[in-house]
């Protein structure tokens, strides 16, 4: 018995010890950023273009490029994502070219960012003469969002029972009245969360947007979607590797404002998720 | 007396499993069939084969015919073939819907919008189901806030509401209590008059107190189909009379 209870004791800090360590580095990389980055943190900070070769702060035009570049990714990534699901989780036969399909969107997960960078810059910005642009930029990270989009909707969809189906097609609905009345009523929450967390990914990628839209330096806010733009993780790095003599201050306001931008969206989601697991009653 | 239901040379596969072997069966006319016998004797089989859902089943086949009114379902249009049979499954599944939205769900995916036309389906549907009396305060209530026993007589009210010729009951009954079963079945009988109902279930005394006819199957096949006051005193197939007296199954 005492055996046993030791055995209790050792799993116990154990696992205790692995969930410290595991969260150290978040609390860490947290702390750190907050503690340099919030002095920088001031209207004239965020609200005005770059100034003194970008080494005085101001980071109004990344963080509207970035804004702008999320807003044209969700109107690409989501409706064609939550569509291509909607068809593979409720219409499609499960058949060799079904799974080919899903293998396929399971490998574009797995595709390396710097990939999705090289693909826009090849087909976008160059074979479809787009140019470094919001739009080359946008449809290159909503290629790479579309995958998280499929997967999360998917999973949405599946949640719902069966049973509400066979009740619904029993009743002599069609399958659309049934995707529509019942299904997706019963998954939006999980695809709102789902899409939301992809986004905020694609936020904060650097990559993808590094051939396809990223200004250097641009100090005017973009008026098309032809323009080229600033955007928040190619600035830090223009900030950390490009500019000598950047104070540390700036550098870390500008991470700060980023990882904030991405948490509220996280935030966002997880409310939206637990805001309709309260509500459900299945 | 005109047949409702013709059911000839009925064979089902799920992949290679055999589910239903060569069924020759007629419905009349607002009679109560009782289908009794074993898991896995193609009760259930034959049932969702009468409304075609086994048809969203990747790995069913079928040969044979079924015909409604002289017929073959597979000639109808499946959305109003299913309108026409309705189901009530084993288990109480109401939609995560109020308990009007509910019963209105059917009819609105058929057209019905008029909100006055769809309460007075709702209250006739609900009356027939011997519910209406227990719910008619609470029509705007969560349909999962009722009990067990109300949320299947809902949801027979709910197949009522599309207006079907014919009811099928896949054991209606196997997660109620005794008095939700005696609700249910009074529901069905009163409402021999306008529908004709085909009953599975697993409750052999059901089928007794229920049924005009009842039919008893056993691996896939039928082995017997008699009036249930006959077929419960003197089974002519000896593994009736074993199942029903309770040495097997």
């Amino acid at each position: 018995m005492i055996d046993s209870k030791l055995k209790e004791k050792i799993a116990f800090v154990l696992l205790l010890t692995a969930t410290i360590i595991v969260i150290a580095p978040v609390v860490l990389i947290t702390g750190l950023i907050l503690f340099n980055g919030l002095p920088a943190i001031s209207f004239d900070f965020l609200f005005s273009i770059p100034k003194d070769g970008m080494r005085g702060g101001g980071i109004w035009p990344a963080i509207v490029g970035t804004i702008y570049l999320m807003a044209v990714t969700a109107l690409f990534s989501i409706p064609f994502g939550i569509l291509a699901a909607i068809y593979l989780n409720e219409y499609a036969k499960r058949n060799w070219l079904t799974r080919a399909i899903e293998l396929a969107i399971i490998n574009l997960a797995g595709v390396p960012s710097i990939v999705y960078g090289l693909f826009g810059l090849s087909l976008f910005v160059e074979f479809l003469g787009f140019g470094a642009s919001i739009l080359a930029g946008s449809l290159t990270l909503a290629i790479m969002t579309l995958p998280v989009v499929i997967t999360a909707t998917r999973e949405a969809l599946s949640s719902v029972p069966r049973s509400f189906r066979e009740v619904s097609f029993s009743l002599g609905a069609s399958r659309w009245q049934t995707v529509r009345h019942v299904v997706l009523p019963n998954a939006i929450p999980g695809i709102l969360t789902g899409t939301i967390l992809g986004l905020s990914r694609a936020a904060g990628e650097t990559a993808p947007i590094l051939f396809t839209v990223a200004a250097f330096y641009l100090p005017k806010l973009p008026t098309s979607v032809y323009d080229q733009a600033m955007a928040l993780p190619y600035h830090i790095y223009v900030l950390s590797t490009q500019v000598p003599n950047v104070s540390v201050k700036i550098q870390y306001g500008t991470v700060l404002v980023l990882v904030g931008m991405i948490f509220i969206l996280n935030i966002v989601a997880s409310y939206i998720r637990s805001y309709f697991r309260k509500k459900k009653t299945w | 007396m005109v047949n409702k239901l013709e059911i000839k040379g009925l064979n089902v596969w799920y992949d290679e499993v055999h589910a239903l072997k060569e069924l020759n069966l007629s419905v009349r006319a607002n009679e109560i069939l009782g289908v009794i016998g074993p898991s896995n004797s193609g009760k259930t089989s034959f049932l969702r084969c009468v409304n075609r859902l086994n048809d969203l089943h990747d790995h069913f086949r079928m040969d044979g015919t079924i015909s409604l009114d002289g017929q073959n379902i597979r000639e109808l249009d499946i959305h109003l073939l299913r309108k026409r049979i309705g189901i009530v499954f084993a288990l109480p599944l109401p939609l995560p819907l109020s308990v009007f939205d509910n019963i209105a769900y059917g009819p609105r995916m058929h057209g019905v919008k008029n909100r006055s036309k769809l309460l007075e389906l709702a209250e006739r549907s609900l009356r027939a189901a011997a519910i209406w009396d227990e719910v008619k305060d609470r029509l705007e209530t969560s349909a999962f806030k009722l009990s067990g026993g109300q949320q299947q007589r809902l949801c027979i009210a709910r197949t009522l509401a599309v207006e079907p010729d014919v009811i099928l009951y896949d054991e209606p009954c196997s997660a109620l209590d005794p008095i939700s079963t005696l609700k249910i079945e009074e529901a069905m009988r009163n409402l021999k008059d306008s529908y004709t109902q085909i009953l599975v279930t697993n409750n052999v005394k059901q089928a007794a107190r229920v049924a005009d006819r009842t039919a008893f199957f056993l691996m896939g096949e039928m082995l017997e189909l008699a009036e249930t006051g006959k077929l419960f005193t003197t089974p002519a197939n000896k593994r009736t009379e074993d199942y029903i007296t309770g040495r097997f199954g």
